[in-house]
Protein backbone atom coordinates (compact mmCIF):
# COMPACT_ATOMS: atom_id res chain seq x y z
CA UNK A 1 0.00 0.00 0.00
CA UNK A 2 2.36 2.38 1.22
CA UNK A 3 5.74 3.26 -0.43
CA UNK A 4 7.38 5.14 1.82
CA UNK A 5 7.08 3.12 5.28
CA UNK A 6 7.88 0.55 3.48
CA UNK A 7 11.63 1.84 3.05
CA UNK A 8 14.25 2.11 6.09
CA UNK A 9 11.98 4.60 8.56
CA UNK A 10 14.02 7.22 9.70
CA UNK A 11 13.05 10.24 12.17
CA UNK A 12 12.67 12.49 9.26
CA UNK A 13 11.16 10.22 7.40
CA UNK A 14 8.40 9.33 10.02
CA UNK A 15 8.19 13.51 10.48
CA UNK A 16 7.60 13.55 7.07
CA UNK A 17 3.47 13.09 6.76
CA UNK A 18 3.31 15.62 9.35
CA UNK A 19 5.01 18.50 7.00
CA UNK A 20 2.34 17.91 4.79
CA UNK A 21 -0.48 17.90 6.91
CA UNK A 22 0.50 20.25 8.66
CA UNK A 23 -1.31 23.70 6.54
CA UNK A 24 -3.92 22.16 6.40
CA UNK A 25 -4.37 20.73 9.93
CA UNK A 26 -3.46 24.53 11.66
CA UNK A 27 -6.08 26.17 9.43
CA UNK A 28 -8.86 23.73 9.78
CA UNK A 29 -8.07 23.53 13.23
CA UNK A 30 -7.70 27.33 14.14
CA UNK A 31 -11.02 28.50 12.08
CA UNK A 32 -13.05 25.79 12.61
CA UNK A 33 -11.75 23.58 16.01
CA UNK A 34 -11.22 26.74 18.34
CA UNK A 35 -14.28 28.81 17.15
CA UNK A 36 -16.40 25.73 18.00
CA UNK A 37 -15.23 25.20 21.57
CA UNK A 38 -15.40 28.56 22.08
CA UNK A 39 -18.74 28.95 21.31
CA UNK A 40 -19.69 25.61 23.40
CA UNK A 41 -17.82 27.68 26.35
CA UNK A 42 -19.95 30.96 25.97
CA UNK A 43 -23.02 28.84 25.89
CA UNK A 44 -22.62 28.97 29.58
CA UNK A 45 -21.76 33.25 29.67
CA UNK A 46 -24.27 35.65 29.31
CA UNK A 47 -22.58 37.01 26.28
CA UNK A 48 -22.78 39.40 23.90
CA UNK A 49 -19.82 40.89 21.95
CA UNK A 50 -20.90 43.94 20.85
CA UNK A 51 -21.02 45.11 24.10
CA UNK A 52 -17.49 46.36 24.24
CA UNK A 53 -16.56 47.10 27.64
CA UNK A 54 -17.01 43.45 28.21
CA UNK A 55 -18.86 44.59 31.57
CA UNK A 56 -21.90 41.70 31.04
CA UNK A 57 -19.63 38.84 30.22
CA UNK A 58 -20.74 36.42 33.80
CA UNK A 59 -20.94 32.81 33.97
CA UNK A 60 -24.89 31.66 34.19
CA UNK A 61 -24.14 27.82 34.54
CA UNK A 62 -26.84 25.61 32.94
CA UNK A 63 -29.71 28.66 32.07
CA UNK A 64 -29.09 29.29 28.95
CA UNK A 65 -30.13 25.83 28.65
CA UNK A 66 -32.96 26.34 30.30
CA UNK A 67 -34.51 28.96 28.86
CA UNK A 68 -33.86 27.89 25.53
CA UNK A 69 -35.77 24.51 26.44
CA UNK A 70 -38.34 26.28 28.21
CA UNK A 71 -39.08 29.21 25.87
CA UNK A 72 -42.17 28.79 23.49
CA UNK A 73 -40.70 29.85 20.34
CA UNK A 74 -37.90 27.53 20.73
CA UNK A 75 -40.24 25.05 21.13
CA UNK A 76 -41.82 25.91 17.73
CA UNK A 77 -38.94 25.95 16.19
CA UNK A 78 -38.14 22.03 17.19
CA UNK A 79 -41.19 20.98 15.91
CA UNK A 80 -40.57 22.85 13.02
CA UNK A 81 -36.87 21.49 12.61
CA UNK A 82 -38.17 17.74 12.73
CA UNK A 83 -40.95 18.32 9.80
CA UNK A 84 -38.57 20.64 8.38
CA UNK A 85 -35.76 17.48 8.20
CA UNK A 86 -38.16 14.64 7.85
CA UNK A 87 -40.44 15.56 5.04
CA UNK A 88 -37.62 17.26 3.19
CA UNK A 89 -34.91 13.97 3.04
CA UNK A 90 -37.95 11.68 2.65
CA UNK A 91 -39.12 12.94 -0.57
CA UNK A 92 -35.83 14.26 -1.70
CA UNK A 93 -34.74 10.87 -1.63
CA UNK A 94 -38.18 9.31 -3.37
CA UNK A 95 -37.65 11.39 -6.45
CA UNK A 96 -33.73 11.23 -6.34
CA UNK A 97 -34.56 7.51 -6.26
CA UNK A 98 -36.60 7.50 -9.15
CA UNK A 99 -34.34 10.09 -11.05
CA UNK A 100 -31.27 7.52 -10.64
CA UNK A 101 -33.46 4.97 -12.38
CA UNK A 102 -34.41 7.18 -14.97
CA UNK A 103 -30.54 8.25 -15.47
CA UNK A 104 -29.58 4.80 -15.11
CA UNK A 105 -32.08 3.93 -18.72
CA UNK A 106 -30.25 4.12 -22.27
CA UNK A 107 -31.89 7.12 -24.15
CA UNK A 108 -30.47 9.76 -26.28
CA UNK A 109 -29.28 12.90 -25.14
CA UNK A 110 -28.62 11.67 -21.65
CA UNK A 111 -25.48 12.62 -20.87
CA UNK A 112 -26.92 16.36 -21.56
CA UNK A 113 -30.12 15.26 -19.17
CA UNK A 114 -27.55 13.88 -16.84
CA UNK A 115 -25.49 17.32 -17.14
CA UNK A 116 -28.88 19.71 -17.18
CA UNK A 117 -31.02 17.57 -13.87
CA UNK A 118 -27.83 18.84 -11.61
CA UNK A 119 -28.12 22.63 -12.05
CA UNK A 120 -30.62 23.28 -9.30
CA UNK A 121 -28.11 21.55 -6.91
CA UNK A 122 -25.64 24.82 -8.04
CA UNK A 123 -27.90 27.31 -7.46
CA UNK A 124 -26.94 29.68 -4.67
CA UNK A 125 -29.68 29.61 -2.17
CA UNK A 126 -30.74 33.10 -3.21
CA UNK A 127 -31.36 32.85 -6.77
CA UNK A 128 -33.36 29.62 -5.59
CA UNK A 129 -35.59 31.86 -2.97
CA UNK A 130 -35.62 34.46 -5.54
CA UNK A 131 -36.80 32.17 -8.80
CA UNK A 132 -39.50 30.53 -6.57
CA UNK A 133 -40.85 33.57 -4.47
CA UNK A 134 -41.57 34.87 -8.18
CA UNK A 135 -43.34 31.72 -9.07
CA UNK A 136 -45.44 31.54 -5.77
CA UNK A 137 -46.22 34.98 -5.42
CA UNK A 138 -49.46 35.79 -3.98
CA UNK A 139 -50.62 38.46 -6.80
CA UNK A 140 -48.34 37.96 -9.83
CA UNK A 141 -47.26 34.41 -9.72
CA UNK A 142 -47.38 31.43 -11.99
CA UNK A 143 -48.01 29.17 -9.92
CA UNK A 144 -51.80 30.91 -9.30
CA UNK A 145 -52.24 31.68 -12.39
CA UNK A 146 -51.55 28.11 -13.54
CA UNK A 147 -54.27 27.15 -10.67
CA UNK A 148 -56.78 29.25 -12.12
CA UNK A 149 -56.34 27.87 -15.89
CA UNK A 150 -57.42 25.01 -14.87
CA UNK A 151 -59.80 25.37 -12.61
CA UNK A 152 -58.13 25.18 -9.41
CA UNK A 153 -58.09 29.06 -8.86
CA UNK A 154 -59.60 28.25 -5.24
CA UNK A 155 -56.50 26.77 -4.01
CA UNK A 156 -54.66 30.46 -5.52
CA UNK A 157 -52.76 32.06 -2.60
CA UNK A 158 -50.32 33.86 -0.83
CA UNK A 159 -47.85 30.89 -0.21
CA UNK A 160 -45.38 32.29 1.84
CA UNK A 161 -47.55 34.85 3.94
CA UNK A 162 -49.74 31.94 5.42
CA UNK A 163 -49.27 29.68 8.65
CA UNK A 164 -50.30 26.90 6.63
CA UNK A 165 -48.32 26.76 3.70
CA UNK A 166 -45.49 28.92 4.39
CA UNK A 167 -43.05 25.62 5.67
CA UNK A 168 -44.14 23.65 3.19
CA UNK A 169 -43.37 26.18 0.23
CA UNK A 170 -39.95 26.38 1.46
CA UNK A 171 -39.47 22.46 1.66
CA UNK A 172 -40.45 22.53 -2.14
CA UNK A 173 -37.92 24.84 -2.43
CA UNK A 174 -35.38 22.58 -0.32
CA UNK A 175 -36.69 19.85 -2.43
CA UNK A 176 -36.02 21.04 -6.13
CA UNK A 177 -32.18 21.66 -4.75
CA UNK A 178 -31.81 18.62 -3.60
CA UNK A 179 -33.18 16.07 -5.74
CA UNK A 180 -29.62 16.11 -7.78
CA UNK A 181 -27.63 15.04 -5.14
CA UNK A 182 -29.55 11.74 -4.57
CA UNK A 183 -29.78 11.08 -7.58
CA UNK A 184 -25.93 11.64 -8.67
CA UNK A 185 -24.51 9.55 -5.72
CA UNK A 186 -27.79 6.71 -6.00
CA UNK A 187 -26.57 6.44 -10.10
CA UNK A 188 -23.19 6.26 -9.36
CA UNK A 189 -23.88 3.31 -6.62
CA UNK A 190 -26.04 1.83 -9.20
CA UNK A 191 -23.41 1.60 -11.97
CA UNK A 192 -20.93 -0.53 -9.59
CA UNK A 193 -23.94 -2.99 -9.88
CA UNK A 194 -22.20 -5.89 -11.86
CA UNK A 195 -23.67 -6.07 -15.40
CA UNK A 196 -23.80 -10.41 -15.33
CA UNK A 197 -25.80 -10.15 -12.04
CA UNK A 198 -28.82 -8.47 -13.88
CA UNK A 199 -27.97 -10.38 -16.85
CA UNK A 200 -28.48 -13.68 -14.67
CA UNK A 201 -31.63 -12.05 -13.59
CA UNK A 202 -32.51 -11.73 -17.33
CA UNK A 203 -32.05 -15.01 -18.57
CA UNK A 204 -33.91 -16.40 -15.01
CA UNK A 205 -36.89 -13.42 -16.59
CA UNK A 206 -36.87 -12.02 -13.14
CA UNK A 207 -39.67 -8.96 -13.31
CA UNK A 208 -38.02 -5.70 -13.19
CA UNK A 209 -39.29 -5.33 -10.03
CA UNK A 210 -38.21 -8.07 -8.57
CA UNK A 211 -34.63 -7.36 -9.82
CA UNK A 212 -35.11 -3.78 -8.50
CA UNK A 213 -35.62 -5.03 -4.82
CA UNK A 214 -33.68 -8.20 -4.72
CA UNK A 215 -30.55 -7.35 -6.34
CA UNK A 216 -30.37 -3.59 -7.08
CA UNK A 217 -31.40 -2.12 -3.56
CA UNK A 218 -29.16 -4.47 -1.52
CA UNK A 219 -26.21 -3.14 -3.64
CA UNK A 220 -26.91 0.70 -3.46
CA UNK A 221 -28.29 0.49 0.45
CA UNK A 222 -24.31 1.70 1.91
CA UNK A 223 -24.86 4.59 -0.64
CA UNK A 224 -28.31 4.93 0.34
CA UNK A 225 -27.89 5.16 3.74
CA UNK A 226 -24.62 7.27 3.88
CA UNK A 227 -26.43 10.07 1.45
CA UNK A 228 -29.74 9.79 3.59
CA UNK A 229 -27.49 10.27 6.96
CA UNK A 230 -25.36 13.31 4.82
CA UNK A 231 -28.68 14.96 3.95
CA UNK A 232 -30.49 14.64 7.30
CA UNK A 233 -27.41 16.90 9.02
CA UNK A 234 -27.30 19.42 6.12
CA UNK A 235 -30.81 19.83 6.03
CA UNK A 236 -30.65 20.17 9.38
CA UNK A 237 -28.81 22.93 9.47
CA UNK A 238 -29.90 25.23 6.02
CA UNK A 239 -31.48 27.77 6.98
CA UNK A 240 -30.69 29.93 3.89
CA UNK A 241 -34.07 29.89 2.79
CA UNK A 242 -35.64 30.86 5.32
CA UNK A 243 -33.26 33.98 6.24
CA UNK A 244 -34.20 34.92 2.95
CA UNK A 245 -37.62 34.97 2.61
CA UNK A 246 -39.80 34.28 5.49
CA UNK A 247 -37.28 35.66 8.29
CA UNK A 248 -39.09 32.61 10.16
CA UNK A 249 -42.17 34.46 9.83
CA UNK A 250 -45.42 34.65 9.59
CA UNK A 251 -45.57 34.03 13.80
CA UNK A 252 -42.94 30.97 14.56
CA UNK A 253 -44.47 29.14 11.03
CA UNK A 254 -40.61 28.60 9.57
CA UNK A 255 -38.70 29.13 12.32
CA UNK A 256 -36.46 26.12 12.75
CA UNK A 257 -33.63 25.79 15.60
CA UNK A 258 -30.62 26.84 13.12
CA UNK A 259 -32.86 30.13 12.79
CA UNK A 260 -34.02 30.51 15.63
CA UNK A 261 -30.50 30.70 17.52
CA UNK A 262 -29.21 32.87 14.56
CA UNK A 263 -32.20 35.15 15.20
CA UNK A 264 -31.37 35.46 19.05
CA UNK A 265 -27.74 35.70 18.20
CA UNK A 266 -27.80 38.80 15.79
CA UNK A 267 -31.29 40.56 16.72
CA UNK A 268 -31.51 39.69 20.35
CA UNK A 269 -27.61 39.62 21.00
CA UNK A 270 -28.06 37.03 23.20
CA UNK A 271 -24.05 35.15 21.77
CA UNK A 272 -24.84 33.08 24.45
CA UNK A 273 -28.19 31.61 24.58
CA UNK A 274 -27.84 31.28 20.96
CA UNK A 275 -24.89 29.34 21.81
CA UNK A 276 -26.98 27.23 23.98
CA UNK A 277 -29.55 26.38 21.30
CA UNK A 278 -26.33 25.53 18.33
CA UNK A 279 -25.56 23.27 21.03
CA UNK A 280 -28.66 21.62 21.87
CA UNK A 281 -29.19 21.08 17.93
CA UNK A 282 -25.25 19.71 17.43
CA UNK A 283 -26.37 17.00 20.06
CA UNK A 284 -29.43 16.10 19.02
CA UNK A 285 -27.61 15.53 15.29
CA UNK A 286 -24.87 13.85 16.97
CA UNK A 287 -27.22 11.27 18.93
CA UNK A 288 -29.14 10.47 15.67
CA UNK A 289 -26.24 10.13 14.02
CA UNK A 290 -24.48 7.77 16.24
CA UNK A 291 -27.45 6.01 16.65
CA UNK A 292 -27.98 5.19 12.71
CA UNK A 293 -24.45 4.01 12.26
CA UNK A 294 -24.88 1.49 15.12
CA UNK A 295 -28.05 0.44 12.90
CA UNK A 296 -25.89 0.24 10.27
CA UNK A 297 -22.94 -1.98 11.62
CA UNK A 298 -25.68 -4.16 13.14
CA UNK A 299 -26.96 -4.99 10.04
CA UNK A 300 -23.30 -5.23 8.27
CA UNK A 301 -24.04 -2.39 5.84
CA UNK A 302 -20.92 -0.46 6.77
CA UNK A 303 -18.46 -3.42 6.35
CA UNK A 304 -19.45 -3.64 2.67
CA UNK B 1 -29.38 -3.74 -21.56
CA UNK B 2 -30.40 -5.87 -24.69
CA UNK B 3 -30.70 -4.24 -27.76
CA UNK B 4 -34.44 -4.73 -28.40
CA UNK B 5 -35.38 -2.66 -25.64
CA UNK B 6 -33.91 0.38 -26.96
CA UNK B 7 -36.21 0.37 -30.06
CA UNK B 8 -39.67 -0.53 -27.69
CA UNK B 9 -41.53 2.77 -27.75
CA UNK B 10 -41.01 4.35 -24.35
CA UNK B 11 -43.26 7.19 -23.85
CA UNK B 12 -43.32 7.17 -20.35
CA UNK B 13 -39.55 7.00 -19.93
CA UNK B 14 -39.40 10.74 -22.19
CA UNK B 15 -42.60 11.60 -20.38
CA UNK B 16 -40.74 11.47 -16.71
CA UNK B 17 -37.28 12.65 -18.72
CA UNK B 18 -39.43 15.83 -19.91
CA UNK B 19 -41.64 16.74 -16.28
CA UNK B 20 -38.27 16.46 -14.26
CA UNK B 21 -36.47 18.69 -17.05
CA UNK B 22 -39.26 21.08 -16.99
CA UNK B 23 -39.24 20.44 -12.86
CA UNK B 24 -35.33 21.66 -12.85
CA UNK B 25 -35.27 24.25 -15.37
CA UNK B 26 -38.49 26.04 -15.89
CA UNK B 27 -37.73 28.20 -12.61
CA UNK B 28 -34.68 30.19 -14.77
CA UNK B 29 -37.06 29.97 -18.10
CA UNK B 30 -39.44 31.76 -15.78
CA UNK B 31 -36.71 34.12 -14.82
CA UNK B 32 -35.24 34.37 -17.80
CA UNK B 33 -38.49 35.47 -19.45
CA UNK B 34 -39.26 37.69 -16.77
CA UNK B 35 -36.16 39.86 -16.74
CA UNK B 36 -36.45 40.58 -21.07
CA UNK B 37 -40.52 41.87 -19.78
CA UNK B 38 -40.86 45.51 -20.16
CA UNK B 39 -42.51 46.52 -16.96
CA UNK B 40 -46.34 46.83 -17.84
CA UNK B 41 -45.96 43.06 -19.13
CA UNK B 42 -45.09 41.86 -15.79
CA UNK B 43 -47.83 42.61 -13.60
CA UNK B 44 -50.89 41.20 -15.33
CA UNK B 45 -53.21 38.57 -14.27
CA UNK B 46 -53.92 36.26 -15.67
CA UNK B 47 -50.34 36.17 -16.42
CA UNK B 48 -48.76 36.66 -19.76
CA UNK B 49 -46.30 34.26 -20.33
CA UNK B 50 -44.18 35.17 -23.01
CA UNK B 51 -42.47 38.68 -23.65
CA UNK B 52 -44.26 40.76 -26.34
CA UNK B 53 -41.52 43.67 -26.68
CA UNK B 54 -38.52 42.01 -25.08
CA UNK B 55 -35.87 43.89 -23.98
CA UNK B 56 -33.01 44.37 -22.27
CA UNK B 57 -33.59 47.35 -20.49
CA UNK B 58 -33.68 46.25 -17.05
CA UNK B 59 -30.21 44.35 -17.47
CA UNK B 60 -28.78 48.26 -18.69
CA UNK B 61 -29.97 49.62 -15.37
CA UNK B 62 -28.69 46.93 -12.95
CA UNK B 63 -25.28 47.36 -14.35
CA UNK B 64 -25.61 51.29 -14.61
CA UNK B 65 -27.49 52.41 -11.52
CA UNK B 66 -26.29 49.87 -9.03
CA UNK B 67 -23.40 48.21 -6.91
CA UNK B 68 -24.20 44.78 -8.74
CA UNK B 69 -20.83 44.58 -11.00
CA UNK B 70 -18.62 45.32 -7.76
CA UNK B 71 -20.73 42.42 -5.93
CA UNK B 72 -19.50 39.83 -9.21
CA UNK B 73 -15.98 41.16 -8.64
CA UNK B 74 -16.03 40.34 -5.18
CA UNK B 75 -17.48 37.31 -5.98
CA UNK B 76 -15.18 36.11 -8.84
CA UNK B 77 -11.88 37.42 -6.58
CA UNK B 78 -13.44 35.61 -3.01
CA UNK B 79 -14.18 32.11 -5.09
CA UNK B 80 -10.75 31.79 -7.08
CA UNK B 81 -8.69 32.88 -4.22
CA UNK B 82 -10.45 30.50 -2.22
CA UNK B 83 -10.34 27.57 -4.67
CA UNK B 84 -6.32 28.87 -5.16
CA UNK B 85 -5.52 28.68 -1.17
CA UNK B 86 -8.07 25.78 -0.32
CA UNK B 87 -5.83 23.18 -3.46
CA UNK B 88 -2.59 24.71 -1.49
CA UNK B 89 -3.74 23.11 1.58
CA UNK B 90 -5.44 20.04 0.47
CA UNK B 91 -3.30 18.65 -2.26
CA UNK B 92 0.25 17.58 -0.09
CA UNK B 93 -2.82 16.53 2.41
CA UNK B 94 -4.44 14.32 0.50
CA UNK B 95 -1.18 13.19 -0.40
CA UNK B 96 -0.15 12.45 2.56
CA UNK B 97 -3.10 10.64 3.69
CA UNK B 98 -2.92 8.49 0.57
CA UNK B 99 0.39 7.19 0.29
CA UNK B 100 2.18 7.71 4.03
CA UNK B 101 1.47 5.32 6.79
CA UNK B 102 1.47 7.05 10.08
CA UNK B 103 -0.24 6.51 13.35
CA UNK B 104 -3.67 8.54 14.19
CA UNK B 105 -4.22 8.53 10.43
CA UNK B 106 -7.60 7.25 11.31
CA UNK B 107 -8.54 9.40 13.52
CA UNK B 108 -7.35 12.18 11.09
CA UNK B 109 -10.12 10.48 8.47
CA UNK B 110 -13.23 10.77 10.61
CA UNK B 111 -11.98 14.00 11.84
CA UNK B 112 -12.35 15.18 8.07
CA UNK B 113 -15.78 13.32 7.76
CA UNK B 114 -17.10 15.25 10.36
CA UNK B 115 -16.19 18.58 10.34
CA UNK B 116 -18.87 18.31 7.42
CA UNK B 117 -21.76 17.90 10.00
CA UNK B 118 -20.88 20.82 12.82
CA UNK B 119 -23.94 23.44 12.19
CA UNK B 120 -22.68 26.15 10.21
CA UNK B 121 -25.18 27.91 12.96
CA UNK B 122 -22.33 27.20 15.73
CA UNK B 123 -19.62 28.41 13.08
CA UNK B 124 -21.53 31.89 12.43
CA UNK B 125 -22.03 32.67 16.22
CA UNK B 126 -18.45 31.91 17.22
CA UNK B 127 -16.63 33.41 13.90
CA UNK B 128 -18.16 36.67 14.04
CA UNK B 129 -16.32 37.93 17.52
CA UNK B 130 -13.29 36.32 16.20
CA UNK B 131 -12.94 37.54 12.81
CA UNK B 132 -14.10 41.16 14.75
CA UNK B 133 -10.90 41.06 16.65
CA UNK B 134 -8.78 40.30 13.80
CA UNK B 135 -10.90 42.81 12.16
CA UNK B 136 -11.32 41.08 9.11
CA UNK B 137 -14.94 41.37 9.30
CA UNK B 138 -15.97 42.95 6.12
CA UNK B 139 -13.69 42.10 3.95
CA UNK B 140 -13.13 39.74 1.47
CA UNK B 141 -10.00 38.25 3.14
CA UNK B 142 -12.06 37.38 5.93
CA UNK B 143 -14.40 35.29 3.65
CA UNK B 144 -11.72 33.45 1.91
CA UNK B 145 -9.78 32.86 5.06
CA UNK B 146 -13.31 31.32 6.61
CA UNK B 147 -14.22 29.74 3.29
CA UNK B 148 -10.90 28.02 2.65
CA UNK B 149 -10.90 26.55 6.35
CA UNK B 150 -14.50 25.39 5.89
CA UNK B 151 -14.25 23.45 2.60
CA UNK B 152 -10.44 22.40 2.99
CA UNK B 153 -11.92 19.00 4.94
CA UNK B 154 -14.31 17.56 2.16
CA UNK B 155 -11.37 18.87 -0.59
CA UNK B 156 -8.41 16.73 0.93
CA UNK B 157 -11.38 13.66 1.23
CA UNK B 158 -12.47 13.82 -2.22
CA UNK B 159 -8.82 14.20 -3.28
CA UNK B 160 -7.35 11.73 -1.47
CA UNK B 161 -9.50 9.56 -3.27
CA UNK B 162 -8.34 10.09 -5.80
CA UNK B 163 -4.80 9.56 -4.91
CA UNK B 164 -5.66 6.29 -3.94
CA UNK B 165 -7.01 5.48 -7.31
CA UNK B 166 -4.09 5.89 -9.18
CA UNK B 167 -1.12 2.96 -8.55
CA UNK B 168 1.20 3.28 -5.88
CA UNK B 169 3.50 2.10 -8.43
CA UNK B 170 3.62 4.87 -10.76
CA UNK B 171 5.06 6.69 -7.84
CA UNK B 172 7.64 4.06 -6.65
CA UNK B 173 8.70 4.02 -10.01
CA UNK B 174 9.61 8.05 -10.23
CA UNK B 175 11.04 7.61 -6.61
CA UNK B 176 13.22 4.59 -7.38
CA UNK B 177 14.69 6.75 -10.46
CA UNK B 178 15.84 9.36 -7.63
CA UNK B 179 12.78 11.93 -7.50
CA UNK B 180 12.28 13.52 -4.62
CA UNK B 181 8.90 13.20 -3.42
CA UNK B 182 7.80 16.69 -3.90
CA UNK B 183 9.20 16.03 -7.39
CA UNK B 184 7.25 12.97 -7.93
CA UNK B 185 3.93 14.90 -6.35
CA UNK B 186 4.06 17.97 -8.72
CA UNK B 187 6.30 16.33 -12.05
CA UNK B 188 4.53 12.76 -12.01
CA UNK B 189 1.39 12.39 -10.12
CA UNK B 190 -0.46 15.79 -10.69
CA UNK B 191 -0.46 15.19 -14.68
CA UNK B 192 -2.75 12.03 -14.05
CA UNK B 193 -4.85 14.16 -11.21
CA UNK B 194 -5.96 16.36 -13.04
CA UNK B 195 -9.87 15.21 -13.41
CA UNK B 196 -9.55 15.22 -9.52
CA UNK B 197 -8.22 18.67 -9.15
CA UNK B 198 -10.94 19.76 -11.67
CA UNK B 199 -13.57 18.28 -9.93
CA UNK B 200 -12.39 19.61 -6.37
CA UNK B 201 -11.65 22.99 -7.77
CA UNK B 202 -15.64 23.03 -9.12
CA UNK B 203 -16.58 22.29 -5.55
CA UNK B 204 -14.68 24.80 -3.89
CA UNK B 205 -15.80 27.29 -6.76
CA UNK B 206 -19.22 26.74 -6.46
CA UNK B 207 -19.60 26.33 -2.67
CA UNK B 208 -17.90 30.00 -2.48
CA UNK B 209 -19.68 31.52 -5.27
CA UNK B 210 -23.03 30.60 -3.66
CA UNK B 211 -22.07 30.64 0.17
CA UNK B 212 -24.73 33.26 1.67
CA UNK B 213 -24.79 32.45 5.75
CA UNK B 214 -21.20 33.39 6.32
CA UNK B 215 -21.47 36.32 3.57
CA UNK B 216 -24.55 37.49 5.22
CA UNK B 217 -23.16 37.63 8.33
CA UNK B 218 -19.48 38.95 7.91
CA UNK B 219 -20.47 41.78 5.77
CA UNK B 220 -22.02 44.92 6.44
CA UNK B 221 -21.38 47.03 3.43
CA UNK B 222 -21.30 47.18 -0.03
CA UNK B 223 -17.33 47.13 0.07
CA UNK B 224 -17.34 43.58 0.77
CA UNK B 225 -21.01 42.42 -0.06
CA UNK B 226 -20.68 39.20 -2.79
CA UNK B 227 -23.33 38.37 -4.89
CA UNK B 228 -25.48 36.61 -2.90
CA UNK B 229 -25.97 39.23 -0.76
CA UNK B 230 -26.44 41.68 -2.84
CA UNK B 231 -29.20 39.94 -4.75
CA UNK B 232 -30.90 39.44 -1.00
CA UNK B 233 -30.45 42.90 -0.73
CA UNK B 234 -31.69 43.86 -3.65
CA UNK B 235 -35.19 41.19 -2.85
CA UNK B 236 -35.16 43.85 0.10
CA UNK B 237 -35.42 47.01 -1.52
CA UNK B 238 -36.49 46.02 -5.58
CA UNK B 239 -39.35 43.77 -4.41
CA UNK B 240 -41.70 45.19 -6.83
CA UNK B 241 -39.13 45.53 -9.69
CA UNK B 242 -39.14 41.96 -10.57
CA UNK B 243 -37.37 42.66 -14.10
CA UNK B 244 -34.60 44.01 -12.43
CA UNK B 245 -34.27 41.10 -9.73
CA UNK B 246 -34.03 38.81 -12.05
CA UNK B 247 -31.54 40.08 -14.54
CA UNK B 248 -29.49 39.85 -11.26
CA UNK B 249 -30.45 36.61 -11.34
CA UNK B 250 -29.79 35.43 -14.89
CA UNK B 251 -26.39 37.24 -15.01
CA UNK B 252 -24.90 35.49 -11.23
CA UNK B 253 -26.27 31.97 -13.02
CA UNK B 254 -24.08 32.24 -16.43
CA UNK B 255 -20.88 31.57 -14.79
CA UNK B 256 -22.32 28.18 -12.42
CA UNK B 257 -23.85 27.38 -15.78
CA UNK B 258 -20.55 27.63 -18.12
CA UNK B 259 -18.48 25.88 -15.25
CA UNK B 260 -20.89 23.36 -14.81
CA UNK B 261 -21.34 22.27 -18.42
CA UNK B 262 -17.95 22.18 -19.10
CA UNK B 263 -16.92 19.79 -16.08
CA UNK B 264 -19.96 17.93 -15.25
CA UNK B 265 -18.87 15.09 -16.10
CA UNK B 266 -15.74 14.90 -14.60
CA UNK B 267 -17.49 16.07 -11.66
CA UNK B 268 -20.17 13.46 -11.17
CA UNK B 269 -17.56 10.74 -11.52
CA UNK B 270 -15.24 12.38 -9.18
CA UNK B 271 -17.61 13.01 -6.68
CA UNK B 272 -18.97 9.48 -6.03
CA UNK B 273 -15.56 8.47 -6.54
CA UNK B 274 -14.84 10.19 -3.44
CA UNK B 275 -17.97 9.29 -1.68
CA UNK B 276 -18.39 5.93 -2.05
CA UNK B 277 -14.97 5.07 -1.19
CA UNK B 278 -15.18 7.04 1.92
Amino acid sequence: MSTVSSRPAGRARRLRPLWYLMPAAVVVLGIIGYPVVRAIGFSFFHYNPLDVTGAHVRFVGLSNYLRALTNPGFQHAAVNSVIWIFGVVTVQFLLGLMGAVILNQRFRGRDVVRGLVLIPWATPSVLAAMMWMWILDGNYGVLNDLLHRVGLGFLAQPWFSQPGTALGSLMLIDVWQGIPFFAVMLLAAMQTIPGELLEAARLDRASAWRTFWAIKLPIIAPTVMITTLLRIVWTASYMDLILIITQGGPGYATLTVPADAYYTAYTDFAFGRAGAMAVIQALVLLGVVLAYLRLLSRQGILDA
Amino acid sequence: MSRRRRFRPRVWLWAMVGGWLGFALGPYVWMLFTSIKPTRELYRFPVQYFPHHPTLRAYGLLLRTTPFPEFMAHSLVVAASTVLATLLLALPAAFSLSRHRFRGKKAILSILVSVQFFPSVLLVLSLFPILRALDLLNTLVGLVVVYTAFVTPFSVWLLKGFFDGIPTEVDEAALVDGCSEVRALRHVLMPILVPGVVAAATYIFIFSWNEFLFALTFTSSNQARTLPIGLDSFIGNFLIRWNLLTAGGVISAVPIFLFFLLVQRRLISGLAAGAVKG
